[in-house]
């Protein structure tokens, strides 16, 4: 990903930074400028809490390219506890131990790299919920 | 409007082409369907292609491919939409026949996959997702479906055996289709054998990557009624989000529902009046959740058609009548435009081994992404 594309979604990717609509409540991740639940347009930043469950996962074996070292990995369809859903890898698992419904919980992690002398491309990924939200 | 017809078809054989280039598998088509309809010129060429601007460095193959096969100064513009492209270009032959703004139009899909390297094909198709949100997080296209399969396989307590009735039907019929990449049987054995590629999607749960081009001759009913092959009922196009993270339920394909539902409404006819449905079998799942929200299964009971036979030739609803996606091969952008020359195959008592019985209304339905674009063509007899 270019360094301007990468740099223009890193509130996104770092922290999660979603909105709220006005109009109807719901949660919106990633930010858009209409509501695709009202179509309407006005939206107040909120933080997300970073922790959801597995809603769906795979392992992948044949990667594009840019992630064909980290094979094989684990992707995962993450609903967070606001509602969206985002696509995602799972870290800190071994395949075997991963199962739908498996609370988990954001980290920053490397994503990739861009060749041997390129940017270093961070976001998010989801780990097993260290500990149980009191 | 005017009752569009298909005067004439085309297809080279789907497979690794190292010997013929984009332009050359486009023109094979084009040339073969113009003979086919008897015509030596068209008014327009629409195009469908995903992937030239990634895989060859070219675009603007309206023009191109216009020039190639002769036809240098006419309409002719390239038309995408991801997998869906061929469709896509089918869809905008249509309309241009119907409103009257041309005759004879030529609608064409062409794909060259094999130029390049796996790891840069599989990035390639996965711009059909959401470049942001999706694919740089290190999904692939058959890494969402797999998403999608085992959601599926939990939400209905199914093993991944359940599945081998899609693969078991798309090969015995690509067996007997000379234009298939691949033309032998593929046993239950075999599949639950087939390399992991995105866990539980195996190979024999995927299309292949391949080289091939088709072409569909478009002309106004009441001008061309000596020369009619079939009659195009019904060209629906329905949207959804990119990203299947964004879905209502990623498990509901809504675009399907709703493309298929425009089709309906247009041709007046219900999923129980189709004889063949030519479905977008990209991957195992896609054919259950397509069967489930076109109509012709409850949700959760796509699968179980396979598992019956009912998707057999002979059974209640054949599909992949000419080995599908899966064997007949999945030349993304050309996709579109095979499953209706096939269907043009089966209306005229063309398809050989595969012939559908008193088959006088089929349906072919073209997906883009993971169902963001969905285009429904019903066609019927003469
Ligand atoms: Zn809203």
């Amino acid at each position: 990903m270019s360094i301007p594309r990468n740099w223009r979604t890193r509130q996104q990717r770092y922290s999660l930074k979603a909105e709220v609509c006005n109009t109807c409540g719901n949660t919106i991740f990633p930010p858009r400028d209409v509501c695709p639940h009202c179509a309407e347009q006005k939206q107040s930043w909120t933080n997300l809490s970073g922790r959801g469950e597995v809603y769906s996962y795979t392992t992948m074996y044949n990667a594009p390219s840019g992630f064909e070292e980290y094979t094989p990995y684990t992707m995962a369809l993450v609903k967070l506890s606001e509602g969206p859903m985002l696509t995602a890898q799972l870290t800190d698992v071994d395949g075997n131990g991963v199962a739908i419904g498996m609370p988990v919980e954001m980290v920053t992690r490397k994503l990739t790299q861009d060749g041997d002398e390129g940017q270093i491309l961070y976001g998010y990924k989801f780990r097993p919920l260290l500990r149980q939200a009191v | 409007m005017r009752d569009v017809v298909i005067i004439g078809i085309g297809q080279t054989p789907v497979g690794e082409h190292w010997d013929k280039s984009l332009r050359h598998l486009g023109h094979d088509a084009v040339m073969a369907a113009m003979a086919d309809a008897g015509i030596e010129t068209a008014g327009a060429l629409y195009v469908g292609n995903m992937l030239s601007g990634q895989l060859t460095g070219q675009e603007h193959l309206g023009a191109l491919i216009a020039d190639f096969v002769g036809l240098r100064g006419i309409e002719a513009l390239k038309i995408e939409a991801a997998c869906g492209s061929g469709a896509a270009a089918l869809r905008v032959g249509v309309m241009a026949v119907a409103s009257g703004m041309h005759d004879v139009v030529l609608a064409c899909g062409v794909e060259k996959m094999t130029d390049t390297i796996g790891g840069v094909t599989t990035a390639a198709l996965a711009t059909a997702a959401d470049q942001e949100y999706e694919v740089s997080q290190g999904i692939s296209f058959a890494g969402l479906n797999a998403l999608l399969m085992r959601r599926y396989m939990h939400e209905f307590g199914m093993k991944h055996e359940a599945f081998a009735g899609f693969t078991v039907n798309a090969h015995r019929n690509g067996a007997h289709n000379p234009y298939a990449m691949f033309q032998s049987p593929v046993s239950e054995a075999a599949y639950l054998k087939a390399g992991m590629i995105a866990d539980p999607i195996n190979l024999l749960d995927s299309s292949p990557v391949c080289d091939g081009a088709a072409c569909v001759v478009l002309a106004p009913a009441d001008r061309f009624r000596d020369r009619a092959r079939a009659r195009v009922l019904a060209s629906a196009v329905a949207t959804d989000c990119l990203a299947m993270h964004d879905r209502r339920d990623p498990l509901a394909l809504d675009a399907v529902a709703l493309s298929s539902q425009r089709a309906y409404a247009q041709a007046r006819v219900t999923p129980a009046d189709i004889h063949l449905f030519e479905v977008h079998d990209a991957f195992s799942i896609m054919s259950a959740l397509s069967l489930e929200a076109a109509g012709f299964a409850p949700r959760g009971a796509g699968v179980r058609l396979a598992m019956d036979g009912e998707i057999a030739i002979g059974g209640r609803i054949p599909i992949s009548t000419m080995g599908g996606l899966k064997a007949r091969g999945h030349p993304v952008g050309a996709t579109g435009v095979y499953q209706v020359v096939e269907l043009v195959q089966q209306l005229t008592g063309q398809a050989g081994a595969n012939q559908v019985g008193g088959a006088a209304l089929g349906m072919a339905q073209n997906i883009g992404g993971s169902g963001a674009t969905v285009i429904t063509h019903i066609l019927s007899a003469i």
